[in-house]
């Protein structure tokens, strides 16, 4: 049942073959198992999982089931959620009860779904490898010395190690699609403003989008569609109505393609940057045999040119740390979280509160930011970031001109050690570098298991569609994993 | 343009976070290698290039003005770390 894809789950739920509270019990057992190893939750509450399950379950009784009721899901622990420990990853945070619900969380609330727990993460998401948490490392399920990528690397193992059927995410630089890549999930992370970031605690405003991670397209269409849609609490949340995505997936690209060439007429972007120097060589092999597929199922594959693709490392760590020295200046022992034992006076009680409670990565940004933001250098560094932002946003609207989704690798390798890169933080920022540039344009992406690399560890191939294009991926992802099992390859427990 | 420890003290000090002498020096060498890569976006010419603060092109929307809020002080203040007949402590700041 573990196994189970949550269409087939929700059929057993309809049919009474298992109920949300036994389902609920069995993930909670699962993650009891597991996580000692792997680390990929922060908290676990079963009784109030169990209490949600049994409402879930007395709503299917009354025939008033929606299409996820009674389905847990974890979540990661940047999203509040009412009366649960909310820490994202923090020492800042970690005493924090959230006193309300992010946006996603009560769509998931009231669709009837099951918090299974809050996932681990680096800390307010700054990371690659899931090594900056206040609460530990998380593992890869695949290998247990590797890290399962980050930001949302708790959420990544506890889908790719069926502690949980999907979990909710972040993705600011890569922080869904790399963790998915590297632990052989699927992850999908919307166009910027198409899912409301209330409640999602803040890193850097401009680039944060909420997703969802998933074992299959199919899965991700289905949480997706919940998440989608207005939010008038948060002012950049697109106003458009919600979509579908379950609706066109197993349609064909255009009319005129067929059950074997379902992606007939679409036309698949490979931007060169992408495929050049820094790729390893196991990840190109399996990503180009992708394509290869790609191509029997119809797809047509066209070079494309992202030029500005290998300045957009740069320029995010300009911008992204630049907003998040704003937006974590909020953490200053007064209102809520940690605050220091022992100050003389206000000044010191922020200065030793944000150094106690804050981790050496955050604290860095913090600095970059305080930095690029301060007065002689906002020119020379954050517009000058900002000008290349709109350059590589440029690119990938010329791009579009000749495709209709671009696809390249997620990562430039497959998992590594732990501990690898944690004392180089420029070599853990160029993990990003195939991601960053969609979050800098606010265009949609996805990552979806596409093979095996060095030391039997996953592929992830990276999908980027034009602005709310995202039904778009996801077909084009499901059609992939219909002729493909890639996604259903699982780590020995 | 590397940093100097004195920069990265005022930097800090802007930032709101203490740093020690070591910490400093940590800092120091860190911050000047993710600068270095920072560096390479000077040589390319953006003039005439608009920056790009965010996706999209947004409109800020206008609410009608109304109280949309109900009091929860008492629910907020419970995760502050002190406060006293609702009101939040923090150091005396005027003598």
């Amino acid at each position: 049942m573990h196994n189970a894809n949550i269409s087939e789950l929700r059929a057993a739920l309809a049919s009474r073959k298992i109920s949300s509270v036994e389902l609920t019990r069995m993930f909670l057992d699962r993650i009891g198992a597991a996580n000692g190893s792997l680390n990929a939750f922060i908290t676990v509450d079963a009784g109030k999982s169990l209490s949600q399950a049994k409402a879930a379950d007395a709503r299917i009784a009354r025939g008033e089931a929606g299409r996820l009721t009674g389905i847990p899901i974890a979540h990661k622990d940047i999203f509040c959620a009412r009366d649960w420990l909310t820490t994202c990853g923090s020492r800042m945070l970690a005493n924090f009860v959230s006193p309300y619900d992010a946006h996603v969380i009560g769509r998931f609330n009231d669709a009837g779904c099951v918090i299974l727990g809050k996932t681990n993460m680096d800390e307010f998401a700054m990371g690659s490898s899931n090594e900056t948490s206040y609460f530990g490392s998380v593992r890869n399920p695949w290998d247990l010395e590797c890290v399962p990528g980050g930001s949302s690397g708790g959420s990544a193992a506890a889908v790719a190690a069926r502690l949980a059927p999907a979990a909710t995410g972040t993705d600011t630089g890569g922080s869904i699609r790399q963790p998915a890549a590297l632990t052989g999930i699927t992850g999908i992370k919307p166009t910027y403003g198409r899912v409301s970031r209330y409640g999602m605690i803040a890193f850097a405003s401009s680039l944060d989008q909420g997703g969802i991670m998933t074992r299959s397209a199919e899965d991700a269409a289905l949480l997706l569609a919940e998440m989608v849609g207005h939010d008038a609490r948060d002012s950049t949340c697109v106003d458009m109505p919600a979509e579908d995505y379950t609706l066109r997936l197993r349609e064909p690209w255009t009319k005129g393609g067929s059950g074997a060439r379902p992606l007939e007429g679409l036309r698949i972007g490979l931007p060169r940057e992408h495929f050049g120097e820094g790729l390893s060589g196991d990840v190109h092999a399996a990503v180009r045999a992708a394509l290869v597929e790609m191509e029997k199922l119809g797809a047509t594959l066209v070079d494309i040119d992202l030029k500005n693709s290998a300045l957009s490392v740069p320029a995010y760590y300009v911008i992204a740390p630049a907003e998040a020295s704003s937006n974590l200046s909020r953490f200053d022992g007064v209102r809520y979280g940690y605050r220091a034992p022992e100050y003389t006076d206000l000044s010191d009680m922020y200065c030793k509160t944000r150094a106690q409670g804050f981790g050496a990565e955050v604290k860095r940004r913090i600095l970059i930011g305080a930095y690029v933001l301060s007065h002689g250098y906002y020119d020379a560094y954050y517009l000058q970031a900002q000008r290349i932002r709109r350059l590589v946003a440029r690119d990938f609207e010329t791009a579009f001109e000749s495709c209709d989704l671009i696809a390249g690798p997620t990562s430039p390798t497959v998992a590594f050690k732990l501990g690898a890169k944690a004392a180089d933080p420029v070599q853990m920022y160029l993990n990003d570098i195939y991601t960053i540039p969609a979050n800098l344009a606010g265009l949609p992406g996805m990552s979806i298991p596409c093979g095996f690399g060095q030391g039997g560890l996953p592929v992830g191939l990276h999908l980027v569609g034009n602005y709310y294009k995202e039904g778009d991926m996801l077909s084009a992802a499901h059609h992939f994993q219909t002729a493909t099992d890639w996604h259903l390859k699982a780590p020995v427990q | 343009m590397p940093l100097t420890p004195d920069e990265v003290r005022r930097v800090a000090m802007l930032a709101r976070i203490e740093l020690s002498e070591p910490e400093i020096a940590t800092a120091q060498a860190q911050l000047n290698s993710i600068f270095s890569l920072i560096e390479t976006l000077q040589a390319t010419d953006t003039k005439g290039v608009t920056p790009m603060s965010h996706a999209g092109d947004l409109v800020a929307r206008l609410r009608e003005d109304r109280v949309t809020e109900i009091d929860q002080r008492d629910r907020f203040q419970s995760v502050a770390p002190q406060v006293e007949r609702g009101l939040y402590l923090v150091p005396r700041v005027i003598e």
